[in-house]
């Protein structure tokens, strides 16, 4: 008999745990949050990177980052990806010949790897102890060392694997791009643009606010293949100067306008996004997915206190009589 | 009075020398990890920030921890005294097992010199499931301390604490049923934000938590018997099996639910047909799902009252299998992209090993010295 009712109590459990998945399922979560078109921006054209590195360069500079070199090679950084001293790369897809700049076949295409600065961003959702921030103003996800416990959750959060821990240092950090923008940097509260797009010399990578270059990405998109485009430098709502190029073959996707909920760094290209290592991301963004499941289940923590009451109240009542002191 | 008593006898086995070799060669490495950086002796990276220190250490040891949760359950919840015998070892274990959980996760923090930051309630980030885990898991640890400390009350006789306890006691051991039905079932949230890193098969976002608490429920049963059939063979005693065996058919039920879900859930997605893909995802799938399947069998086999042994591998099936499953969603089948690989160096696996030593010294010195384990017949 003791065993039926056992089991009762295990199906009670059972039931329990449905009924708390159930609402887990049925979870309102909360939508995407909402790009701001006032905040700063990049974007990055694949088909105009020559593949110099003046932007990791720069960026080295500003940021106060050694070099990366190799094989005994110190004419230029040789950075292959993100890493506790590399906040922007340039890398590079190849295919068969590698002859053809811009083609999927037998050609070659740059592809930047830096933060994308996202409108939902996963590290901000995921970050503990609010060590990662979004600037409200400029959207900019900036990094607190002082707050970060070093517990590493905005790695796995990132859908592109961009903030990196020093694991080389005994007392390392995150590093990551902060669009310049940290304390003692602060290059965009200054009105300056950031290092890379400042450095780079051919615009393919443009800095302005993420509806101007939004409006500049569709702008590329519409031009036909082969006709001549005067292409902007620097700062897209004031450019330092132009140059005039031949409008390539556009893939007709603007990577950052709804990936995840979006980015304020976008990236165009002539190859497919899949090449060039993007990841297979949906607009739903997966911060909003978790912090529908977190906020249903422990809203202002209503039900875990609920749940508090009726345990104390059944544990109370069944160790009660049970008169066998000290029997924990 | 109570009827736990301390074994007695030598603490320094040959057992217990071996895992203090053990321990001793992970301290070089622990020492290294400090001096030099995690990167001196881990092989995580940049697509791989968490390894075998978060994922076997944290995840997969408070899983194995959950004895005194799957316990506490029975014996106050459920009103199940006669199960009064398995809790104290069971929370002896579970002690063990989250006081190195919480070793591992600020041994594994890359700035663990301010790992108070996430006990200030300024910092706290609400839309964190790692917050909710963090703060729950160490409270919970204290927790533990409190429903395990009239073992040590009676062995220095402090009634007069002991009364207080025993009027207060209930509060606790309701915490310590909700605190980790809260960070295990968090445990699966933590999966929900990786996306597309986590493999199809195992990315079931908001049925997560609710998968994850029914594997620390399975593990803690199945840890429970394994403990008490080692501990039978280790120590001698009674035998529990009658008492056993209707935990692991509690066991059995709590799998059925958790394999009608999951596949439910993989077959509302969609992604029955990742099963059959043959690549290794599906291998491990495949696998998970006889070491699930495969103890449900024995154990409603009508001859298991009889037999320790059967019972005793049934139980080591389902600590692997919701271990295995946990290994598979945060690193076996983790896909950060392409350019990321990780396993574990022979320094990272020795550091990890020397955890798992200390916490089984720790716990054959405890139950030889104070009243844990229950020695009715021998009273």
């Amino acid at each position: 008999m003791e065993r039926r009712d056992f089991l009762k109590g295990a199906l009670g459990t059972g039931a329990a745990a449905v009924v708390c998945g159930a609402s887990s399922g049925s979870a309102e979560a909360r939508p995407n949050l909402e790009a701001n078109g006032e905040a700063v921006g990049m974007l990055y054209d694949s088909t105009l990177c020559v593949g110099c590195k003046a932007c990791v360069t720069a960026c080295k500079n500003i940021n106060g980052m050694e070099p990366i070199f190799r094989n005994g090679d110190e004419a230029y950084d040789a950075a292959a990806d993100l890493s506790g001293q590399t906040l922007n790369v340039i890398k590079i897809y190849k295919d068969g010949k590698a002859t053809v700049k811009d083609a999927e076949q037998d050609g070659f295409a740059f592809e930047k790897r830096s933060c994308m600065h996202c409108v939902d961003p996963g590290c901000v959702s995921a970050c503990p102890v609010t060590a990662l921030k979004q600037q409200a103003k400029t959207g900019i996800v900036i990094y607190d060392p002082d707050a970060c416990i070093g517990c590493r959750t905005c790695m796995t959060a990132c859908p592109y694997n961009v903030p990196q821990f020093q694991y080389d240092k005994a007392f390392g950090q995150i590093a990551k791009c902060q669009m310049c923008n940290q304390k003692g940097v602060e290059r965009i509260d200054n009105g300056m643009m950031t290092g890379c797009a400042e450095a780079c010399p051919t615009g393919a990578t443009l800095f302005g606010t993420r509806d101007a270059l939004l409006a500049e990405a569709k702008r590329r998109m519409e031009l036909k293949p082969g006709e001549i485009y005067n292409y902007p430098r620097g700062d897209v709502s004031k450019p330092d100067s132009y140059h005039e190029k031949p409008v390539p073959t556009y893939k007709n996707h603007i990577w950052g306008e709804k990936e995840a909920g979006g980015t304020n760094v976008m990236h165009i290209s002539a190859v497919s996004f899949d090449k060039l290592g993007m990841p297979p991301l949906e607009e739903r963004s997966y911060a909003s997915i978790s912090e529908g499941v977190q906020h249903t289940l422990y809203s202002y923590l209503a039900l875990p206190a609920v749940a508090l009451a009726g345990l104390s109240f059944l544990v109370k009542r069944n160790t009660d009589g049970d008169d066998k002191g000290g029997e924990s | 009075m109570s009827a736990y008593k301390p074994l007695g006898g030598r603490i320094l086995t040959p057992a217990f020398l071996f895992f203090a070799v053990v321990f001793l060669i992970s301290l070089y490495f622990m020492v290294e990890r400090f001096t030099d950086g995690m990167g001196a002796v881990a092989n995580i990276n940049g697509g791989f920030p968490w390894g075998i220190w978060v994922v076997y250490d944290v995840i997969i040891g408070t899983g194995l921890a959950c004895g005194g949760y799957a316990l506490a359950f029975t014996v106050y919840v459920f009103n199940k005294g006669k199960y009064h015998p398995l809790v104290r070892p069971a929370l002896l274990a579970s002690l063990a097992g989250y006081a190195l959980g919480g070793f591992g996760a600020i041994f594994d923090m890359g700035r663990w010199w301010q790992f108070y930051n996430i006990l200030l309630p300024w910092n706290w980030n609400f839309n964190s499931v790692m917050l909710e885990v963090g703060l729950c898991v160490s409270l919970y640890i204290i927790v533990l301390i409190i429903e395990f400390s009239p073992a040590y009350l009676e062995k220095i006789g402090a009634t007069g604490l002991l009364k207080v306890l025993d009027k207060t006691l209930f509060f606790f051991i309701a915490l310590g049923v909700l605190l980790p039905t809260m960070h295990q079932s968090s445990l699966g949230s933590m999966l929900i934000i990786m996306g597309y890193k986590v493999d199809p098969l195992w990315q079931v976002l908001q049925f997560q938590p609710l998968l994850a608490v029914l594997t620390a429920i399975i593990m803690g049963y199945s840890i429970v018997i394994f403990e008490a059939s080692l501990a039978r063979v280790g120590f001698g005693g009674k035998d529990e099996t009658p008492l056993l065996a209707v935990l692991g058919k509690v066991s059995v039920w709590l799998m059925v639910v958790f394999l009608v879900i999951r596949f439910g859930v993989l077959a509302a997605q969609g992604k029955i047909g990742l099963i059959f893909a043959g690549d290794f995802a599906s291998l491990m799938f495949i696998i998970e799902t006889i070491l699930f399947v495969a103890p449900a069998i024995i154990i409603a086999s009508p001859s298991l009252n009889k037999s320790p042994g059967k019972l005793l591998i049934a139980a080591v099936s389902m600590l692997f299998a919701g271990a295995l499953y946990r290994f598979d969603a945060f690193l076996f089948t983790y896909d950060p992209g392409p350019g990321f690989s990780y396993f574990p160096s022979a320094p990272e696996i020795m550091v990890t090993l020397g955890v798992i030593s200390f916490e089984i010294m720790a716990y054959l010195v405890v139950v030889k010295t104070l009243p844990v384990l229950h020695r009715s017949e021998h009273a």
